[in-house]
């Protein structure tokens, strides 16, 4: 027989490490969340109960709380997965990308999107293990192409840098409206 | 007439043509590329299109869409990993074929089938649509709410064995689109005083985090590899011939398609599924799936090309998507103010037909393409998945940041990002958050505008169609407990897969 057997098959999705941590993250939140119904929302006198502006909110985070709930039931009678604080350790390590992120957009209004989106492609390939010449060229040209891609051709709504003001007239025009 | 010259017409541009043409083309080479899919590349674009015009904006990522399942059948073939997650069923007989050294035969019939698939859903997309301008105008608010609650209900009920993770994540997403300035009572929701709260998450921020962010993480996290597609050599073209001989399993499987197509929740990976079996059960060589079945591999993916036509229908005809791709690009068509539903079919119904035609053209594109740039494509999934990674984390901020140079949006969208990473390593589906978030702000508006007719919660359902939809949800929910019920005294012995790898959904 083949490897496709019943309907059910198909729509199973099962553990993996780390499950209870995320379980017990998401039971936490939700139950967070849904003791701040009366603080954070608002009931309108006189209004219907569906037309309430708590009404969806309140829906919605019992339903969640409830799910949640199940979810960590079902992950907490289980059996355990080994690898759990391995697999967390490699979510926060993600952190480290989202930092490089952050910092790249909050660099690119002040040394514009040219020189920031080359430096940013080139040092992070750089940093995931890639030292060939020919790999971190390969980036720097990937970057090139994309501001002109996005910028240059598209003149999609990205920041002009702020070093662009220090730049000779002529080319500082140029730069501002290109690059 | 006047209105399909209209769409015709439409299509004729060439801007229009030029953004079919690289949506359909980029949406191959994506496809083809394991690791990116059609929802990443379709995030990144969405803010970028924003500035295009309507159709321009459209067709570019209908052709992304429309396309990507081409591509992803190449190293479903060559290298046994599915370059989008709705071809995992190619790779069981495709890839035998690959090693049987039949890799271009196995090819052409992907092919071929995908354009048969393709081609049979925009037909039924065609021929339905005068049913559809009948029959969408008798959804008022109370039908549009109804369908939008069996829509989450049915993509909460599809995730079996993780319902309770599905529920959690679609409530999270409803109560994600609550946040903010309510827009009728004026009081703030859920904002913690935080000004950046008070004009809401914005559904494309989220949606790039969950899909093209975290993509971008889950790639620079995991182990660096470089997949090994070899070229192809042979008439592309000679599968045609071949699929000639087993049109009934094409036409049959992309029927499933089109039927689950237009289903919320279900889509790709059920039609997939149900035609294969089918086309097991009814060949007459059942044994050679699995081995490189040819039947196998055209029931998988001409049903996986008949449903973005199918999944066209509920979006355009209700403003309901069916699932993340169509949810997208259901906010391209607010940004333009071209609002989905059943007023669609009576003031833009030129629009229609020229995203009908449209959709005709990407598949003769993509064909035609492929015939002659397969061998380039092997050298693309070479790419090594890291420096796929960065390029991903690069485009992003394109997306992101262009949407309205906002640098909160960079951090919300990085949250989101790690959110999306954690659900994907745990093979958690995404695609519940982000209907969750579309669905629950239909349902919130719609019952609300409902609301001044309604005496009694009784006249919620005293029209037919609210009934009827009424009744299907009550059906499904019975059948599901049906299921259970019987799944429990049977007592069957758990089987894991990767098959529903999340990444595309």
């Amino acid at each position: 027989m083949t490897k496709t057997k019943t309907l059910k098959s198909l729509f199973k999705r099962y553990r993996r490490p780390g499950d209870i941590v995320f379980a017990w993250f998401c039971f936490l939140i939700s139950v967070f969340l849904l003791s701040q119904i009366a603080d954070q929302t608002a009931y309108k006198n006189g209004a219907k109960l569906f037309a309430q502006p708590r009404f969806w909110p309140a829906v919605s985070l019992s339903l969640m709380t409830a799910f949640a709930g199940f979810h960590l039931l079902g992950s907490a009678l289980s059996e355990r997965i080994e690898g759990r604080w391995r697999e967390v350790l490699l979510w926060a390590s993600s952190l480290e990308y989202a930092g490089w992120f952050m910092a790249y957009a909050f660099v690119v209004p002040y040394t514009g999107y040219l020189l920031t989106t080359i430096v940013f492609a080139v040092g992070l390939a750089f940093r995931v293990g890639y030292r060939s010449a020919q790999m971190l060229l390969a980036a720097g040209g990937s970057a090139l192409f994309t501001v002109l891609l996005f910028k240059t051709l598209l003149k999609v709504n990205l920041p002009t840098g702020l070093m662009y003001e220090r730049l000779p007239e002529g080319l500082r025009s140029i730069m501002l409206t290109y690059f | 007439m006047e209105n399909i010259l209209a769409g015709l017409e439409m299509l004729a541009r060439w801007d229009v043509f030029a953004a079919l043409l690289v949506g359909s083309i980029g949406g191959v080479i994506i496809g083809a590329i394991p690791g990116v899919g059609p929802a990443v590349a379709i995030a990144i674009m969405l803010p970028a299109t924003f500035g295009l015009e309507p159709m321009v904006g459209l067709t570019m990522l209908l052709g992304i869409y429309g396309s990507s399942m081409y591509g992803g059948a190449i190293p479903a073939v060559l290298i046994n990993t599915p370059g989008t997650a709705v071809n995992a069923l190619t790779s069981y007989d495709g890839y035998p074929m690959t090693e049987n050294g039949e890799a271009h035969r196995a090819v052409s019939l992907a092919y071929s089938a995908s354009f048969w698939g393709g081609i049979f859903g925009i037909g039924c997309l065609i021929l339905l649509s005068p049913v559809l301008a009948i029959v969408a105008p008798m959804f008022g608010s109370r039908e549009i709410f109804l369908a939008a609650l069996l829509g989450i209900i049915l993509v909460v009920l599809a995730h079996r064995g993780q319902i309770m993770a599905a529920g959690m994540l679609g409530m999270f997403g409803i109560f994600l689109q609550t946040i903010g300035l309510d827009a009728v009572t004026y009081t703030q929701r859920y904002t913690f005083d935080q000004t950046f709260l008070s004009s809401g998450v914005n559904l494309i921020v989220v949606v790039l985090g969950l899909f093209a962010i975290s993509q971008a993480f889950f790639l620079l996290t995991a182990p660096d590899s470089s997949p090994d597609a070899k070229p192809v050599s042979g008439k592309l073209g000679a599968g045609f011939k071949e699929l000639l001989k087993h049109k009934r399993v094409a036409t049959v499987a992309s029927a499933f398609g089109v039927v689950l197509g237009m289903i919320p929740g279900t889509g790709e990976f059920t039609a997939q599924f149900m035609s294969y079996t089918y086309a097991q059960k009814t060949s007459k060589d059942p044994d050679s799936f699995g081995k490189g079945s040819p039947e196998g591999l055209i029931a998988s993916e001409a049903a996986n090309n008949a449903v973005p036509a199918a999944a066209m229908i509920p979006l355009l005809a209700l403003g309901i998507p069916g699932e993340a791709l169509t949810a997208m690009m259901l906010s391209v068509f607010y940004v333009h103010n071209v609002i989905p539903g059943p007023q669609l079919f009576q003031n833009n119904i030129d629009l229609v037909y020229g995203l009908y035609f449209a959709l005709i053209a990407l598949n003769v594109i993509v064909l035609v393409f492929l015939l002659f740039s397969t061998n380039l494509l092997t050298k693309i999934i070479r790419i090594p998945t890291r420096f796929l990674g960065v390029m991903i984390l690069m485009l992003s901020f394109v997306g992101v940041y262009s949407l309205r140079n906002s640098l909160t949006d960079v951090i919300i969208s990085a949250v989101f990002g790690v959110l999306g990473l954690m659900l994907k390593r745990l093979n958690l589906p995404i695609v519940p958050i982000i209907l969750g978030m579309v669905l629950g702000g239909i349902m919130e508006t719609k019952l609300r505008s409902a609301l001044p007719r309604l005496n009694s919660p009784f006249d919620m359902i005293d029209r037919p169609i609210s009934f009827i939809i009424f009744v299907l949800i009550l059906l499904v929910i019975g059948l599901h407990i049906r299921t259970l019920v019987k799944e429990f005294k049977a007592h069957q012995p758990d089987e894991d897969h990767d098959l529903h790898d999340t990444q595309s959904r």
